[in-house]
């Protein structure tokens, strides 16, 4: 009678797990740590990302309320106040609220920092303002402050009376009662806090005035930047919007909740979701480094798994112990993994921001919001990795034989066999077939598919390139037999060779692709500032401007030599898109390579029409192309104008439209500009031409404007760009550590698990030392190819992330520079790491007495 | 009288390349009966015992345990015949080195599904019985060559098998323990009831089977 079929033992599953861990915990720890750190990045840079977007959603939902469509000013110039009646009267309109919207700071000197005072001004009626978004005006649930004497929106009427959210309120320093000044379009103005605007954003600065009062005060008489509607009853929202469009001017377009929500979306989403797959890598290498751990104790276990079988343990028994050893290191690595981001999330916020130093939402520390559900998927993510990682070992160990398994005491490799590469370049071909595709939804999703499938191409492709690249030094005659042994065993060992290697490959690959990366754009974010910033100094007034009369003073400022003004506001092209910059400035029509850093050919504009140079980024973003015309929504007018080139720029993600000075005067009617670049005559120091420029104009102006020295600008674009890719500087740093953890895992793993060929060739009169150099060249071999691949399967991927994943992402290219000092401190880390490695582990094998190492049968 | 715990019908094996080990290979043992199985190296007596426990699959023939055709079964099939109906003693003793002396004798209880604590409990009792009283907790790394293969013995006994498979299990012992060892192994198989195959190069182990074989291309022919 056959015999019955019973569940799986639980407790031999347990005795052996636990047996197995007990006696080498060390690599259990390391597997489980290479998760914990993938889940753990990807954990907190998802986090901090949903945290940042709560927060920028809050704030839109605050600035905007609860209107239920905008129209907004393409331009901070605004548009013409007549149309805020028009609206008004519009049908299917019930109520309309109009808008003053400015930039502002407090205190009236220049502000400290390059990106402004980071206060927004809103001018309402405070009676309209209460029917269409009476959010902006609630009290909400706000926590008493001491001095507020409650909510008072009559006070609104009182021209020197501003009420200020919580953050706006903090940053004032002020309490209700007092006085505080606030300095926006180039005027400073003394108010009196009247109360606290409580639904605003915790971090969002708000300050709230009459909208007559901030028209007269600064000097925005007649203009407006924002009217906020309200549908009548039964409306149907698609019609009014329909009709509304056909009222406006080219300077004023419609914003719905939906559009400022994709804006919000379009700012960040290509950083936040390159950050992610970033992270999302570590926890790929993470699971290479449990595929090595696993592999490796699943071949010193062979004979183990042999007797069991024959013991009586099912094939899916065996399947199912190596397999929840994996679970466990994943559940536990995730699970630790998960605390881990946590506190990563908390520092990171607290520390670079909600933007993670990108420069997206500068100024703001957003609260920590996590949510269930993100849990779920990084601890299901760190369980997958562990489980894939244990795939392929858990069915090599159910596949043996264990008749032969139970007898197999060495090697089982046949060295004459050639290991295959067709699954390897096969993988790396299809990596190279994605990278040619589009970017999805704005995404490069087949990007970084390409990527992945080129790491694992490469990994496939490692027991065929170890063999290649050993195969010279196998055909060298030596003498010494310590390094004839280590190159014949690497040359005849292939399979084991590429298991040590494949977390390393991983690891230093990724981490090589993304320092070219870095490296180039660093490089060409160098030379771009060098050629943008030619002058000697440059200044800026934050608001307001400099009138025609400023600018004929300050050229005639003692010390000035060639000087160059231009003008930067932001110009709204699409409603859910963030606004990009007009850069106001002289441009030579014929030669415009002599004004901006062009990429490609220019064209001639047709006779009456405006050309204007698109920046890369814009370019893209927009699919303009030089030749073309396209509609600038400003001046009140519609005009068309032309494409006449595409120049470089890293400043701006959401692009920048160049346009010649005097064709945007003739435009606009406006004559100001806010930025000035100059060189400085023979014998003239930075300070002196300050001073001089500063005298040349009137006092409350002149404590507006900011200096900044070329090379403290150069300085300052520098440090920025290298806060805005902190997380990838640690992102490579994780992945050298987990790389090098990586080594001395598997080395230490493999050489232990050969402590009876050690005993042979003791007992064969090999010395001690001759062993141990042996190790340390078979060690420093396996590193030197691990250098080798993961260098030339980094430089294949870096070419994806600067030719497919930045352009679709950012919108902007950049020409290969190679961090060679970074390669040689990583060749020589690596190799002495396998070496060092080695070496230790075949002390620790070598302890045994050489007797006992050959009768041992584990 | 009984029928055979083992039954081998016209078995025949080769190895890849086409040499023929042995064909027409026939065999009853059985039940408490003690057969050694001798022949020269490479004669196939290892590839004999494999193909008794359900490890490798003849060219042609059958093998029967309990009357029950291996033949018929499936991979998990034989897996589970082993670990029911068979024990094992091997020449390299095979014992794990992360378990305790208990937890190596009650592998064969546990991977049945007996409880971990009445397989232990079980383990330590035979562990007594063949001279390693109070050692249930002991590592292998504590024990010489002779002791191994006392526990290795119990292992193949502890679940009262109908058949223990022995494959030269006193080749890696000085004489003096072998014969310690020899002693304790017939006396625990005949204790127990079971039927033995016992695979050896020595005569002395051989001598103390009922009946002695050898194997050669032919097949099994009586010795001596």
């Amino acid at each position: 009678m056959p015999a019955e079929r019973r569940p799986l033992s639980r407790t031999a599953l347990t005795w052996m797990m636990v047996g197995e861990w007990r006696a080498h915990p060390g690599r259990v720890i390391t597997a489980a740590l290479a998760i914990a750190i993938g889940v753990a990045l990807g954990f907190a840079v998802h986090i901090i990302n949903g945290s940042a977007q709560n927060e920028l959603a809050q704030a839109v939902r605050t600035v905007n309320a609860d209107a239920d469509l905008q129209v907004h000013a393409t331009t901070p110039l605004g548009f013409d106040e007549t149309l805020y009646p028009a609206l008004a009267r519009a049908p299917g309109i019930v109520a309309a609220s109009p808008v003053v919207e400015l930039s502002a700071r407090f205190g009236t000197g220049p502000s400290r920092s390059l990106e402004g005072g980071g206060l927004t001004l809103l001018g309402i009626d405070p009676l309209r303002a209460a029917s269409v978004t009476p959010t902006l005006l609630s009290q909400g649930a706000s926590p008493p402050i001491e001095g507020a004497g409650g909510f008072v929106p009559e006070s609104l009427f009182d021209p020197r009376a501003i009420m200020l959210s919580q953050a706006a309120l903090a940053a004032s320093g002020r309490k209700v009662g007092e006085a505080v000044t606030i300095t926006a379009a180039g005027r400073s103005v003394d108010f009196v806090v009247a109360g606290v605007l409580s639904g605003a954003a915790s971090e969002q600065q708000i300050a709230v005035l009459d909208i007559a009062t901030a028209q007269w005060l600064f000097g925005s008489l007649g203009r407006l930047q924002r009217v906020d509607l309200k549908f009548s009853p039964g409306a149907n929202p698609a019609t009014v919007e329909a009709s509304l469009r056909d009222r406006l001017p080219a300077d004023a377009q419609i914003v719905t909740a939906q559009s400022e929500a994709r804006r919000g979306d379009n700012l960040t989403r290509a950083y936040r979701a390159n950050l992610e797959m970033l992270a999302l890598m570590a926890l790929l290498t993470g699971g290479f480094l449990v595929y090595s751990a696993q592999s490796l104790s699943v071949a010193r276990r062979r004979p183990q798994f042999a007797l069991l079988r024959v013991l009586g343990l099912e094939r899916r028994g065996l399947l199912a112990q190596v397999f929840v050893e994996g679970a466990l290191v994943g559940g536990v690595g995730a699970a630790l993994g998960l605390a881990l981001g946590l506190g990563v999330a908390v520092g990171t916020l607290q520390f670079l921001g909600g933007d993670l130093g990108g420069g997206y939402f500068r100024g703001t520390t957003p609260d920590l919001v996590v949510t269930p559900l993100p849990v779920l998927v990084f601890f299901a993510l760190g369980l997958v990795a562990a489980l894939l990682g244990s795939l392929l070992p858990a069915l090599e160990a159910a596949r043996a034989q264990p008749g032969i398994a139970l007898k197999d005491l060495g090697d089982k490799n046949d060295p004459n066999a050639k290991p295959a590469a067709w699954l390897g370049l096969a993988l790396l071909a299809a990596g190279g077939g994605a990278a040619i595709l589009p970017a999805v939804r704005g995404l490069p999703l087949f990007g970084y598919l390409s990527i992945g499938l080129m790491l694992a191409g490469g990994v496939a492709a490692m027991p065929w390139l170890a063999r290649v690249l050993i195969t010279p030094l196998q055909r060298v005659g030596r003498r010494n037999v310590s390094i004839d042994l280590a190159v014949k065993r690497l040359w005849g060992a292939p399979d084991q060779a590429a298991v040590a290697l494949c977390g390393i490959v991983a690891s230093t690959s990724l981490m090589v692709a993304m320092a070219v990366m870095v490296a180039s754009l660093r490089g060409s974010v160098d030379d771009w500032l060098t050629e943008i910033l030619p002058s000697d100094l440059l200044f800026r007034v934050e608001s307001g401007g400099f009138d025609a009369e400023a600018r004929a003073r300050i050229a005639r400022a003692p010390g000035v030599g060639d000087i160059l003004f231009q003008r930067t506001l932001p110009l709204r092209l699409a409603s859910d898109m963030p606004p990009l910059i007009l850069l106001v400035r002289p441009v030579d029509k014929a030669k415009p390579m002599a004004s901006l850093p062009m990429i490609g050919r220019s064209a001639e504009a047709p006779e009456g029409v405006t050309p204007v140079w698109l920046s890369e980024p814009a370019a893209r973003l927009y699919g303009h192309k030089v030749g073309e015309q396209m509609v600038l929504p400003m001046g009140g007018g519609n005009p068309q104008v032309f494409v006449a080139g595409i120049w470089r720029d890293y400043a701006r993600q959401s692009g920048a439209i160049a346009i010649d000075q005097a064709d945007y005067t003739r435009l606009t009617g406006d004559d100001r500009r806010t930025e000035a670049s100059l060189d400085l005559k023979p014998g003239t120091t930075s300070v002196s031409a300050a001073q001089a420029i500063r005298a040349a104009l009137p006092p409350e102006m002149a404590a507006q404007v900011q200096f900044f020295e070329t090379r403290q600008m150069r300085a300052i674009a520098l440090r920025l760009f290298d806060s805005s890719f902190a997380l990838t500087y640690a992102l490579e740093a994780i992945a050298i550590v987990v790389g090098l953890a990586g080594v001395a895992a598997t080395f230490s793993a493999q050489t232990l698990a050969r402590t009876k060929e050690f005993g042979m060739l003791r007992h064969v009169g090999v010395l001690r030392r001759q062993i141990i150099l042996m190790l340390a060249t078979e060690g420093a071999l396996l590193g030197a190819v691990g250098v080798v691949s993961g260098l030339a399967l980094g430089l294949a991927m870096s070419q994806v992330l600067i030719h497919v994943v930045n352009p679709q992402s950012f919108h902007w290219t950049m020409e290969t520079r190679l961090p060679l000092p970074l390669f040689a401190s990583l060749a020589i880390a690596l190799v002495a790491a396998g070496a060092g490695t080695a070496v230790l582990a075949g002390r620790r094998a070598l302890s045994a007495d050489a007797v006992r190492a050959v009768r041992e049968d584990w | 009288m009984s029928p055979p715990v083992l039954s081998l019908a016209t078995l025949r094996k080769s190895v890849p390349g086409g040499r023929v080990l042995f064909e027409g290979l026939n065999l009853d043992v059985a039940p408490g009966e003690i057969v050694a199985i001798m022949g020269e190296s490479g004669v196939g007596k290892s590839t004999l015992l494999n193909l008794i426990a359900g490890l490798d699959q003849a060219d042609s023939g059958g093998v029967a345990i309990d009357g029950v055709r291996l033949e018929s079964l499936d991979d998990d099939g034989r897996t589970r015949m082993r670990r029911d109906r068979i024990g094992f003693v091997f020449q390299a003793f095979h014992i794990l080195p992360h378990l305790t002396l208990a937890q190596n004798v009650a592998l064969p209880l546990v991977l049945q599904n007996i409880d971990g604590a009445a397989a232990t409990a079980r383990a330590t009792a035979i562990l007594a019985s063949i001279g390693l009283p109070n050692r249930a907790g002991d590592r292998p790394s504590q024990l010489s060559g002779g002791e191994l293969q006392r526990v290795a013995l119990a292992r193949a006994l502890v679940h009262r098998p109908a058949l223990v498979l022995a494959d030269e299990p006193t080749g890696n012992l000085d004489p003096e323990t072998a014969a310690r060892i020899l002693d304790l192994f017939v006396a625990e198989v005949r204790g127990s009831g079971a039927a033995a195959i016992l695979v050896t190069h020595s005569e002395r182990a051989a001598a103390v089977a009922d009946r002695i074989l050898n194997l050669t291309a032919a097949g099994l022919v009586h010795a001596g």
